[in-house]
């Protein structure tokens, strides 16, 4: 069993650590790290840092992957996250205050949990394909973000909220910090428990698991409302990054970022096994991506092209074809061993 | 037929076909086949026979190149071969039609028979000489078919011709039909025969492999029996009679199954007192018709009827797979109503479904977690069973329903039918269950583990659990059951002791019925 997460993880390991070298080699003081105002700077700390968001949305992705599913809708939610939390607290006469802070953050993570609830019911219990679904609220959602916004960038002064993604606690980013605490949980509510099972064997059969008295329709409507709320923390940590809500690009592309940080991590499309170490090294490997393009001199517009060549070959690595073309390679000496015989 | 017999023998004499020898392949966990030969000679029908999970599939894939074996050497036409993928071997002259067919049924018979081989003209598809060319064939084979239809407007049994008629039209030197009889009538297997014998004639070798003895013994010249991914023999068809080939497949299976039924008849089972499970009127729109029964401790209840009598129906309302929407049912003498398998499991019923790849197993997890889907289902995700509980519990059930490969770590899609089967039947008795119902256990796993899971049964209701049963297989209802339901058009229209009740006296009973409805 160990033998083989290990064997699952051996690529999206060794395509970072590539990413790693490539980036030693352009900057040799790449890994360093810097101790200033007791809090900790460096290119590895950024990395974590602006992965955040994307790793968070990924961890929710995980499970609604797993369970056969996916959610186009986590960069709306996103923005509407930031939408509601900054719109609340502007203007209002103690905008500064923690307070206010707090309860706006609930507030926009409240909204987003009943995106996940709306996400969940047209999932599991109208049984619309999950593309289908949520694209709904992919395309309305950020449509529904302008409208609290009223199309402007809100901009909020308050020190609370800073802090969220931009702020240092015991020398680390709080950005970073959130987002490896809700891996922790993950893991934790999924391996420690028997729901990573429930949740493995509704991908991969969900009326045999039905039939097994296993609750699937309530699992499949949970791990939606479970990435919701990832993605509202994610949405309130970019927009308190910049301290302000921007309707428009808040999470843009984030679901496919996050999609990716899945795939690359072993989790499959089709459902069933799912990885959450695998994912966290697939949203690493991406902040790498993005961070490791400008740094050798290849304008950062272009990071959508390297992303394409990452998918295609990971599209390929996953493709039963390719799989035995690799298969039949990897065996055809043993058969000719055989024949010797 | 004589004359075809003697030319086959003069066959034997030529070089074989293939000649595969000290073929093994192994799955992750599971040993596939072991040092495995077969010899097929031109001319001469070879039926490879086996049980379920016996390793007929896997030495076919093996020998077509889905497979890479990982000792021995397959011989064919003389030169050792190693073939990378099914198209490699189809151009060395090997053909497998299987018992799914894989044509298109929306195009035509022609078009299906030359699927990338069309003959052109000026680079265009000349479909005049396609037509022509398999009106050919289908000649050639004694068919009459019009090469013009669209395949998808004739049976499976014409299509399954089809399949072989396009294997013969690659010029197959081996010709390997994979149960090509499962779905046929008898008049379609005659059919089928006569195609088969043809190409005898023309000296192709054929594998024929099939679970009905009698069309073994009516069509091969030469057996060989797998048993457990390992050879057992190679018999002349013509020197070995039937009993000796089941003794081959199954070994000491034979026996058991007299026991059981012995056992079954000195079964008693008290019928005074409160039933465990009492229904009234039970009903489904456009499922079941209002259903009574009674189920008491320890009483096996068979079910019998045809395909869409009702039986699955009726077992899917006992278990809240699917919730009625009329009557009342009791258990214990308590007022219960199942919407959900869930709430059944609650109340102690268990449900083993006829579909066991679609909703049964969990292809992608192990045989552990497989086998503790449901309890831990009834424990919810919050308190999962103890790594400790959970190996005794495996390990017990591997050993009790003798489950192979006995890891509890290999895949469940790499069993075999009858030993998944097997890890259902232990997912449900883990949960300690009043009543188990089983739709069809025994469908398409072989001749072994049926006998061992009806033994199972048996024990059961000795041990006091009480079993609803349903089978196509009637000799199987009869042998175990205490009492007899019949069901026909959705409607219970028979209920009696199993007291010296024959097949003939139920086939009568359903038959009976349509008289009257006349």
């Amino acid at each position: 069993m160990r033998n083989l997460a290990k064997h699952a993880l051996f690529w999206p390991l060794f395509a970072l650590a590539l990413l790693l070298v490539v980036n030693v080699v352009a900057t040799p003081s790449f890994f360093s790290i810097r101790v200033q105002d007791g809090h900790l700077y460096g290119s590895l700390i950024d990395i974590l840092r602006n992965g955040a968001p994307t790793l968070l949305i990924a961890l929710g992705m995980t499970l609604v992957i797993a369970t056969r599913g996916i959610d186009l809708s986590v960069g709306a939610i996103v923005a509407i996250a930031a939408a509601v939390a900054c719109t609340y607290m502007a203007g209002a006469p103690d905008e500064s205050s923690a307070g206010r802070a707090i309860v706006a953050m609930s507030m926009a993570v409240g909204v987003c949990i009943l995106l996940g609830l709306w996400n969940g019911f047209l999932v599991s219990v109208l049984g619309i394909q999950p593309i289908i679904a949520t694209l709904v609220l992919m395309t309305a959602g950020r449509g529904l973000a302008m409208l609290i916004t009223d199309g402007q960038i809100i901009t909020v002064n308050n020190a609370l909220f800073k802090k969220v993604g931009a702020g240092f606690v015991l020398g680390l980013p709080v950005a970073i910090l959130i987002a490896l605490a809700v891996f922790a949980i993950t893991a934790v509510l999924t391996r420690r428990t028997a729901l990573g099972m429930l949740i493995e064997s509704v991908g991969i059969n969900p009326e045999a698991s039905r039939l097994a008295g296993v609750r699937a329709r309530t699992i499949t409507w949970t791990v939606y409302v479970f990435v919701a709320f990832c993605a509202g923390i994610a949405g309130l940590m970019i927009a308190s990054n910049t301290s302000a809500a921007d309707a428009n690009s808040a999470g843009l592309w984030i679901e496919l970022d996050a999609i990716l940080a899945v795939v690359i991590g072993g989790t499959s499309l089709a459902g069933g096994r799912f990885s959450l170490t695998g994912t966290l090294i697939g949203a690493m490997f991406i902040q790498t991506l993005a961070t490791t393009i400008p740094t050798i001199g290849i304008p950062a517009e272009t990071n959508y092209l390297f992303k394409a060549i990452v998918v295609i070959v990971v599209c390929l690595l996953q493709s039963p074809k390719a799989r035995a073309v690799l298969n039949v390679r990897r065996s055809s000496p043993r058969l000719a061993k055989g024949t010797a015989a | 037929m004589i004359q075809m017999t003697a030319e086959a023998a003069q066959a034997t004499r030529t070089e074989p076909v293939v000649e595969m020898s000290g073929v093994s392949v192994s799955f992750p966990g599971v040993k596939a086949l072991q040092s495995v030969g077969i010899t097929l000679r031109p001319g001469e029908v070879h039926a490879l026979m086996g049980e379920n999970g016996a390793g007929k599939s896997t030495l076919i894939k093996a020998l077509t190149g889905v497979y890479a074996i990982d000792e021995g050497t397959i011989i064919v036409s003389g030169e050792p071969r190693t073939f990378h993928s099914p198209a490699e071997s189809q151009a060395a002259g090997i053909s497998t039609v299987y018992q799914e067919v894989n044509l298109c049924t929306n195009l035509t018979v022609a078009e299906n028979m030359l699927l990338g081989r069309e003959p052109r003209s000026l680079g265009r598809i000349d479909t005049r000489a396609m037509n022509r060319r398999a009106g050919e064939t289908l000649t050639r084979l004694g068919l009459d078919i019009d090469p013009r239809s669209q395949l998808g407007s004739h049976p499976i049994a014409i299509q399954q011709l089809v399949a072989i008629a396009r294997a013969v039209d690659i010029d197959a030197e081996l010709l390997i039909l994979d149960e090509p009889t499962s779905s046929l009538d008898a008049d379609e297997v005659a059919k089928l025969f006569e195609v088969m014998r043809t190409l005898r004639a023309e000296g192709v070798a054929i594998v024929f492999v099939s679970h009905f003895l009698e069309q073994v013994f009516e069509i091969s010249d030469r057996m060989t029996v797998l048993r457990n991914g390992q050879f057992v023999g190679e018999y002349v068809t013509a020197e070995t009679t039937q009993l000796q080939l089941v003794q081959a497949m199954i070994g000491r299976e034979l026996e058991t199954l007299e026991k059981i039924e012995q056992e079954a008849e000195e079964h008693t089972v008290k019928t005074q007192g409160a039933p465990l499970l009492e229904v009234l009127q039970l009903g489904r729109k456009g499922s079941v018709e209002a259903v009574d029964l009674q189920v008491f401790e320890g009483e096996v209840i068979g079910v019998a009827g045809l395909l869409g009598s009702g039986r699955t129906e009726l077992a899917r309302l006992l278990f809240g797979a699917d919730s009625a929407d009329t009557g009342n049912m009791q258990m214990r003498a308590k007022q219960t109503k199942l919407r959900t398998p869930r709430q059944a499991i609650d109340h102690k019923i268990a449900f083993s479904s006829e579909n066991r790849r679609s909703e049964g197993v969990i292809a992608d997890l192990s045989i552990a977690d497989n086998m503790v889907l449901a309890l831990q289902a009834s424990r919810g995700w919050m308190r999962p069973i103890p790594a400790k509980t959970k190996e005794r519990l495996v390990s017990k059930y591997i050993e009790a329903l003798d489950i192979r490969p006995a890891n509890p770590q290999a895949l469940m899609r790499n069993l075999s039918g009858g030993n998944q089967q097997k890890v259902l039947l232990a997912r449900w008795l883990i949960t300690e269950p009043e009543l188990l119902i089983l739709d069809e256990p025994t469908r398409g796993i072989d001749i072994g583990a049926k006998a061992q899971i009806q033994q199972l049964v048996a024990d059961l209701a000795k041990d006091g659990l009480s079993v609803v049963f349903i089978s196509a297989e009637l000799e199987e209802v009869l042998r175990l059951s205490d009492r007899l339901v019949v069901m026909r058009d959705r409607r219970k229209i028979d209920e009696r002791p199993n007291d010296n009740v024959s097949v003939s006296d139920v086939l009568e009973i359903i038959a009976g019925e349509v008289r009257a409805d006349a």
